[in-house]
């Protein structure tokens, strides 16, 4: 495969979900119990799933659960979202359950790494147009929201509101290079210098 | 941006190229994987026909999903017997080293690397695991990383990343008594906050951090990513020589050492360094810490009040009154006397060795609270040996505490150790989360390995300082 098949995320369109709240923790997001497997695939139903069900697996007062949701692609949610560990089982969640951009006040590092491995846009705004969006989404659940990545805007009815994106995820997403594997790869003959110049890494010797 | 310190030196020492996103493509020098994050990788490897291209700077262990009760195999759990036959089935294709239970030298990863000198000074390394920064206490820069990432390292022994800021925290004077490096860390993430460290690499200095041993420096660098940093490290000093000096790998290879020496020592940051951020704390104002919250941010002073939501900064608000209503505590109250149901001593933040020889002093000729279900989980089976060979097994199953074999264990209930319903735990670990160790009603107070000793002997959470007054029986 070659980094031309992978393809560029300019901008993501759908309607939006609200999840509201500071510090939402990747243990939140998937709890640790649903990581129990070898793959990826069927994760979209364990999203958010103690807050989504009580205990009979019944359905809770959840924006996942809300049927004016369904089908939403856009989420909008606070700050320092997705803290805690690195499993990238929280945003495959998030993917798989049908999310493909996230705006948010901040989001944890770790996370917002996973989400570009994946080309699901990480966009920042400050507090007041992220609860003003959110505000939105829910009085207009069936209206699409328009996340520019190349841009740096969101649109939504008629406005359009500035939103920052990390230079180096803006690139890597608009230029279709987020999928790092085989472009790192291109640089072997590169990698194997700079290990052959580090006094710790011997040939084929464990350390 | 910063200079000179040895975040940089190390990032410069292993920087390859610049990528068209701009970011760095970053040689690593130690990949640990574990079953929980890695499967998935393998298998992107395998549907793209790749290999792995520096298995001998690779390391397995098994930990999160471990059983630390009966570890016969088949394990009674499939999902967690599939996970491990994946992880055998995959180190054995790519040549990977593993310590597995058999070795005798299975563990925490974060447990695992360092005992057997694995982890170095002046080394990238990184594993699918966000408490990787634990590492950091050895002068090595080390991240948690994502499956996506596991990939990319698994097939060039790279990651691409971009370079961050660099915050100096500088802890002054010396630690009271019952004050560990956990309460260090814990006081520093209250300070800085759950996101204040997002977009930095902390550097932990000063009087309090030189003096600690190194089991105390892991302690700290390890919750560095509970503060939003994805690293933090200590510069080696000569207590990290000496731990070093040690190890399986330079007791087999005395040469290495003198070898490598002066590349550790190349790597310490500057006298002249300049840092993008510096932050002091009082190391000798500091009592046990406790929290009182959902986040590792959430955390007092054992003697102190907890704070009321209104008192704090209004991005704090929301979420302290939901984490207040979950652990049922009121502002104004201290923590002392919060009645817990079960006392956990493990984690990759505190069950090395000296953790549990602590908690054993605490423990000795006491007895556990009878409402309380106390365990020890070792954080790695050379931890568990070396502790049974010196009379802690005893000394804790004597006060009526479990002594269960290595893993991760009810840091994350991802085994057969879990809290059940709204059951109350004093824990070692590292994450207060709601839902975290196993139950979404449970509530978890973090604190130093002693506090925990002296709550599952008190059946509710107590001031160790006080309780070694106690007459002991």
């Amino acid at each position: 495969m070659t980094t031309d098949e992978i393809p560029a995320v300019e901008s993501v369109s759908g309607t939006g979900v609200p999840i509201r709240g500071n510090d939402i923790d990747t243990d939140q997001i998937i709890p640790a119990r649903f990581m129990k497997v070898v793959t990826f695939d069927g994760l979209g139903e364990f999203a958010f799933f103690d807050l989504r069900f009580d205990e009979n697996d019944d359905p809770k007062a959840h924006p996942f659960n809300d049927e004016r949701f369904q089908g939403a692609s856009v989420l909008a949610v606070n700050a320092n979202f997705g803290c805690g560990s690195s499993r990238e089982h929280a945003p495959q969640a998030l993917l798989r359950w049908g999310i493909d951009a996230i705006i948010g006040e901040s989001f944890a590092e770790i996370f917002a790494g996973n989400c570009l491995a994946l080309g699901i846009p990480t966009v920042t705004a400050d507090s007041e147009t992220v609860e003003t969006i959110q505000e939105w989404v829910e009085a207009n659940p069936d209206d699409e929201i328009d996340v520019d990545v190349a841009a740096e805007t969101v649109t939504y009815g008629g406005t359009t509101a500035d939103v920052t994106v990390d230079d180096a995820q803006r690139k890597a997403l608009v230029d279709g290079v987020w999928d790092t594997t085989a472009l790192m790869k291109a640089n072997a003959g590169e990698v194997q210098k700079t290990a052959a110049s580090l006094p710790y890494v011997e040939d084929g010797e464990r350390a | 941006m910063s200079e000179g310190t040895l975040y940089d030196e190390v990032w410069d020492r292993h920087k390859v190229t610049t990528l068209p996103t701009g970011q760095d493509q970053l040689f690593i020098g130690l990949h640990l994987i574990h079953e929980v994050t890695s499967p998935q990788a393998f298998g992107m490897l395998r549907e793209r026909d790749l290999q792995v291209a520096y298995p001998e700077l690779t390391h397995a262990t098994v930990d999160h999903i471990v059983p630390t009760a009966d570890q016969s195999r088949p394990y009674s759990d499939d999902a967690a017997e599939e996970m491990m036959a994946e992880l055998e089935a995959n180190v054995r294709e790519a040549g990977i080293d593993f310590s597995d239970p058999a070795s005798g030298d299975q563990g925490i990863v974060h447990v695992v690397g360092p005992e057997q000198g694995l982890t170095q000074p002046g080394k990238t390394i990184v594993c699918g695991d966000s408490h990787t920064s634990t590492h950091g206490a050895f002068g090595a820069l080390a991240f948690g990383i994502g499956t996506s990432q596991i990939r990319d390292v698994l097939a060039t022994g790279t990651v691409a990343m971009e370079k961050q800021q660099v915050r100096k925290i500088e802890v002054t004077g010396e630690l009271g008594e019952g004050v560990e490096a956990k309460d260090v860390i814990l006081e520093i993430i209250r300070q800085l906050g759950t996101e204040g460290g997002v977009g930095y690499v902390y550097e932990y200095a000063g009087e309090a951090i030189e003096n600690l041993s190194m089991e105390g420096r892991m302690s700290i660098c390890n919750m560095s990513i509970e503060g939003g940093a994805r690293a933090g490290y200590v510069n080696p000093d000569e207590t990290t020589y000496e731990w070093l000096e040690a190890t399986d790998y330079f007791q087999a290879n005395p040469e290495r050492f003198e070898e490598l020496k002066p590349y550790w020592e190349s790597i310490r940051s500057d006298e002249t360094a300049t840092y993008d951020d510096v932050v002091t704390i009082d190391g000798s104002s500091l009592e046990p810490v406790v929290t009182w919250g959902t986040t590792p941010a959430q955390g007092v002073g054992i003697s102190e009040p907890i704070p009321s939501p209104d008192d704090l900064p209004a991005d704090k608000q929301e979420t302290a009154r939901r984490a207040q209503e979950h652990m049922r505590v009121e502002p104004g109250e201290t923590m002392e006397g919060y009645e817990i149901d079960v006392a956990f001593l493990g984690s990759c933040t505190n069950a090395r060795l000296p953790d549990l020889r602590r908690a054993a002093a605490i423990v000795e000729g006491r007895e556990v609270h009878p409402d309380v279900r106390a365990m020890v989980v070792p954080g790695s089976q050379r931890v568990q040996r070396a502790a049974e060979d010196e009379g802690l097994k005893a000394i804790f199953e004597d006060a009526g505490f479990e002594w269960r074999n290595a893993g991760c264990s009810m840091c994350l209930g991802m085994n057969e150790d879990q809290l059940e319903g709204d059951e109350a735990c004093a824990s070692s670990s590292n994450r207060n989360f709601i839902g975290r160790q196993g139950s979404k009603d449970g509530r978890t107070i973090l604190m130093n390995p002693q506090m925990v000793a002296a709550a599952a002997l008190e059946g509710s959470v107590t001031d160790v300082r006080d309780l070694k007054e106690v007459t002991t029986v």
